[in-house]
């Protein structure tokens, strides 16, 4: 909760810093404002809670995914420093970010519907402008109008839903809706309303077959933008998911997990499947990253005491991985301009160390140990198959092996091609650190993954 | 505690090689792989020559999912660790007259495999087991892919899909265990594991057996996993199919002695038959191809299947002299492998050719290149009195046990590899030297070393076996009769 406070007031201050002309300031000042975000998120634990009367909870579920969406936002900043220099209106870079970072603590911390839906616009926002923030690329204004065609089109099913649920339970707060469903005969508008809700949610994580957007999206935005939505975006999607799922609407277990087994299925083999047909590399992770939301999914459906731990540390395993990939590819895209595949081409000649990273990151989200990404896989096929979906186990195994293929295409081409220029690529010294940090961190939450799973 | 120094020191120092410059490279992977030698050199010495798991070492790992680092030596394992850590300064020696570029990278590559190597012999927990298992599968790729020959990227990445997902059956199939482990808590370590497997009903150990089956069929390999076999020996530097065949195909074969009998006595029982069949028939069918062979490397590729064929039917037989046949042959192979395909490589850097035709009347030229590639030759066809002889003879005692028919079938690869083996020395070695052959360069001091070595240790294992048979005996009696325990006999 404190935790919050602190981010909306530093979007505020990220705003009055145009009046006040400390721009240059802002920077430092947002990576500490997160350092002490973080700290002062650290002391909500075990102190659940509830404030402006149940609307929102501050139990461990928040504080842990709070905890994992600031750890990511400031590898993000470290990461997209050029992002805020590049413009003279940088400061609406940095409120509109921080804004939606609001919006993301929100969606993990909702209590109620209300909050919910404020949460999903105050982080949705903020992003279909900064998706559209390259203002002289056409295809970041494509990228814009379309996120927010279907972000706004998916609302609309969202709050159908949430009004639907509410004439049938005559709430909106998740608990009570949960007595309500536990309680016996609930009229069938309210099934629709869950049916719609599901229908929103899977739009906002992108999950088959609603992730059409998502590829074009996160191609046109530039580079770091795209690394917020597949990292936080999709972290605060899936906690708010979750939430809704495992509390609200648990008792009606049996009249969406169907639609979520078919869900699951349908995310994994499309997003991999198309995956291994893109040349872009920024595409083909737009589809990983559609693909990892199956993997999520299998967890949600679990449903059991592995479900919430399973997708905290996916989520981490993924954002962290993303970052390290996407941060990787930016610097190649602007280098080489292009961000083909065949532009990896002779990198582990010229730069051993951002292939070396590269690979890791790679080897992560491919799920090969000892990487995060390995355990995290490890993990959600154990909660699939205490759930009995013995099926969808099968499913995500192939789904990984398709995996495997397009990720070793980068790897391939950084090894084993031959660079046209043997051109050195300039690295920033400060995103050197961040890599190797961040590969630090994947290969020590693979071996050491107790410290995040037994936090829920 | 040495079980864990055993593990990690290559590790350490591989990743410090990274940092290494310039020549000395070689010799500092060297020392540090005969160093490792040492210490497990030091394990032999301390061990009881019982059934006890020795130099034990158990701490939490991930606890809330009941996983643990629990490592320990048995008999089983201490054989596969000094098979291991004798082969990696070999393979390192065989590389000194190469000059790879990026050396240091090359050489850590191999010191970090043989860490996953030793810690797959060595774990005793179903998660670290699996870790390690797929750990090893990295650096080889690596290998493979920065330093091998033409079209490596295609063949070697045919390799790495299918040995991972053969890896995720396996996978599915501890995870399956596991979570009938008994108990509250659920837990990987191998005890656990094992009641879990007893306990299930012939269908589900069927399907443990299954999954796993086919994990390490595709590592050794079995026919008809075996495709990517041949291109991957053939295209990967030396080094790197000596890993692969010397070492890394063991990882199969010991994980079916140390986890699938154990895990699904009754599968095995039940379905044994098939996959028995499947080994034998890949025997007979993989040395037909390796008459037909003209390509010398390619030739042992497929003389490998059929080999490791014979050792699969004998631990799948589930009898003493199976298993007891198939730890001495795993061994013996790894050995004479290596030999091989260092004669390979010998023959390749001095003529640009591995064409079995095309060479010939090297003996005339070097007649100690020949004696020594002749001592290794008998070794891998099982002449008695060499290292290949007793494992293959108990091998086929308990395939003989098991079925007269698979045995005579399975005997059938004794008589087809003294044809091949003995065709390409007449070929390669002997006849009229030719334009190709005439000037085959004299044996440098390390390749002599190497050739030497192996051919010692080919004589020596094959004269007097005892101290080795001593070492495995009493885990492999225990196996087989924790075995017959379990399957009720």
């Amino acid at each position: 909760m404190k935790a919050l406070i602190l981010l909306s007031s530093l979007g505020v201050i990220a705003l009055l810093a145009e009046i006040f002309s400390v721009k240059k300031l802002l920077y430092p000042i947002v990576l500490l404002g997160l350092i002490t975000a973080f700290v002062l998120n650290v002391f909500d634990w075990d102190a659940t809670n509830n404030i402006y009367y149940k609307m929102m909870q501050f139990d461990n579920y928040a504080v842990a995914f709070t905890g994992l969406i600031i750890v990511v936002a400031f590898l993000w900043f470290l990461m997209a420093e050029g992002f805020f220099k590049e413009e003279s209106n940088q400061t609406d870079h940095f409120a509109l970010v921080l804004f939606s970072l609001v919006g993301a603590v929100m969606m993990v911390s909702y209590n109620n519907m209300a909050m919910l839906f404020l949460g999903i616009e105050i982080l949705s926002i903020p992003m279909y402008i900064l998706a559209g923030s390259n203002k002289t690329d056409i295809s970041s204004n494509e990228s814009a109008f379309k996120y927010l065609i279907m972000g706004a089109f998916a609302t609309g099913f969202l709050l159908f839903g949430i009004a639907l649920i509410y004439g049938a339970t005559g709430s909106f707060d998740l608990s009570e809706i949960a007595n309500a469903v536990s309680s016996g005969t609930l009229s069938s508008i309210f099934y629709v309303g869950v049916l719609l809700m599901l229908i929103g949610m899977a739009f906002k994580v992108s999950a088959a077959p609603f992730h059409f957007w998502a590829p074009d999206v996160y191609q046109g935005a530039p580079t770091v933008v795209t690394a917020f939505m597949a990292t936080i975006v999709k972290t605060a999607a899936f906690a708010a998911f979750l939430r809704l799922f495992s509390t609200a609407f648990m008792g009606a277990h049996d009249t969406w997990t169907n639609i979520v087994w078919v869900m699951a299925a349908l995310t994994l083999l499309v997003g991999n499947i198309t995956a291994v047909f893109q040349t872009s590399t920024k595409r083909m992770l737009a589809y990983s990253s559609v693909a990892h939301a199956g993997y999520m999914l299998l967890a949600l459906l679990a449903g059991n005491s592995y479900s919430n731990s399973a997708i905290l540390f996916y989520a981490a395993a993924y954002s962290i991985g993303s970052i390290a990939t996407f941060c990787i590819v930016n610097i190649i895209a602007s280098a080489k301009n292009g961000d083909g595949i065949d532009s990896f081409n002779g990198l582990g000649k010229t730069n051993p160390m951002l292939a070396i990273v590269m690979t890791i990151a790679l080897l992560s989200l491919a799920g090969i140990p000892p990487t995060a990404g390995f355990f995290a896989k490890y993990y959600i096929l154990t909660s699939a198959f205490v759930a009995g979906n013995v099926g969808l186990v099968l499913i995500a195994i192939i789904a990984s092996l398709i995996g495997v293929y397009y990720y070793f295409r980068i790897i391939i081409a950084m090894y084993f091609k031959e660079s046209a220029t043997s051109e050195v690529v300039e690295v920033e010294s400060n995103h050197k650190l961040l890599l190797v940090f961040v590969a630090i961190l994947i290969v020590v939450m693979g071996l050491f993954p107790d410290c995040v799973i037994k936090l829920l | 505690m040495i079980t864990v120094l055993l593990i990690f020191f290559p590790l350490v120092a591989g990743l410090l090689l990274l940092f290494v410059k310039g020549p000395q490279v070689k010799n500092i992977a060297l020392g540090s792989s005969i160093l490792e030698l040492t210490i497990a050199g030091f394990a032999l010495i301390k061990f009881h020559r019982d059934a006890t798991t020795q130099f034990e070492w158990n701490c939490n790992w991930i606890q809330s999912l009941g996983i643990h680092f629990h490592v320990g030596i048995d008999g089983i394992s201490m054989l596969l660790v000094l098979l291991t850590t004798f082969l990696v300064p070999l393979i390192i020696l065989t590389s000194f007259k190469n000059d790879y570029k990026n050396p240091s990278a090359f050489y850590a590559l191999i010191l970090i495999m043989q860490m996953a190597l030793v810690g797959v012999f060595v774990s005793l927990d179903g998660f670290l087991f699996y870790v390690f298992w797929e750990l090893a599968l990295i650096p080889i790729y690596f290998i493979c892919l920065l330093w091998g020959g033409a079209d490596r990227a295609r063949i070697t990445f045919k390799f790495f899909v299918y040995t991972l997902a053969g890896s995720l059956f396996m996978l599915g199939g501890l995870i399956y265990l596991y979570l009938h482990t008994p108990g509250g808590e659920h837990s990987f370590d191998i005890a656990a594991l094992y009641a879990a497997g007893q306990k299930m009903d012939v269908t589900h150990q069927g399907y443990v057996f299954w999954a796993m089956f086919i994990a390490f069929a595709v590592k050794m390999p079995i026919f008809p996993f075996h495709t990517w076999q041949p291109d991957t020996y053939t295209t990967a530097p030396t080094q790197g199919t000596m890993m692969l065949s010397g070492i890394m195909l063991k990882m199969g074969t010991f994980g079916v002695i140390r986890w699938l009998l154990p895990l699904a006595p009754l599968g095995v029982e039940h379905y044994g038959r098939v996959a028995i069949g499947l080994a034998v028939f890949g025997i007979v069918y993989a040395s037909c191809i390796a008459i037909a062979q003209k390509d010398f490397k390619r030739l042992i590729a497929y003389s490998s299947i059929a080999h490791v064929g014979l050792i699969a039917a004998g631990i799948l037989s589930m009898n003493t002299q199976g298993v007891q046949g198939a730890m001495i042959q795993m061994l013996s192979h790894g050995v004479n492998v290596v030999g091989l395909f260092f004669i390979v490589d010998i023959i390749q850097r001095r003529t640009n050719t591995r064409e079995i035709e095309s060479l010939g009347g090297i003996r005339n030229v070097n007649p100690q290149f020949a004696v020594l590639f002749l001592i290794i030759l008998l070794g891998s066809v099982a002449l008695p009195l060499t290292n290949g002889f007793v494992g293959e003879f108990l091998l086929l005692n308990g395939v003989y046990q098991f079925s007269a028919g698979m045995a005579a079938f399975a005997g059938l690869s004794v008589i087809l590899g003294a044809v091949y083996m003995l065709r390409s020395y007449q070929s390669i070695m002997l006849g009229e030297t030719n334009s190709i052959t005439a000037s085959f360069a004299p044996l440098e001091t390390s390749e002599k070393a190497v050739l030497i070595i192996v051919c010692a240790a080919i004589i020596a294992f094959g004269v007097f076996p005892k101290p080795l048979t001593d070492i495995v005996a009493p885990s492999v009696d225990q196996l087989v009769a924790g075995l017959r325990v379990a399957l009720g006999r």
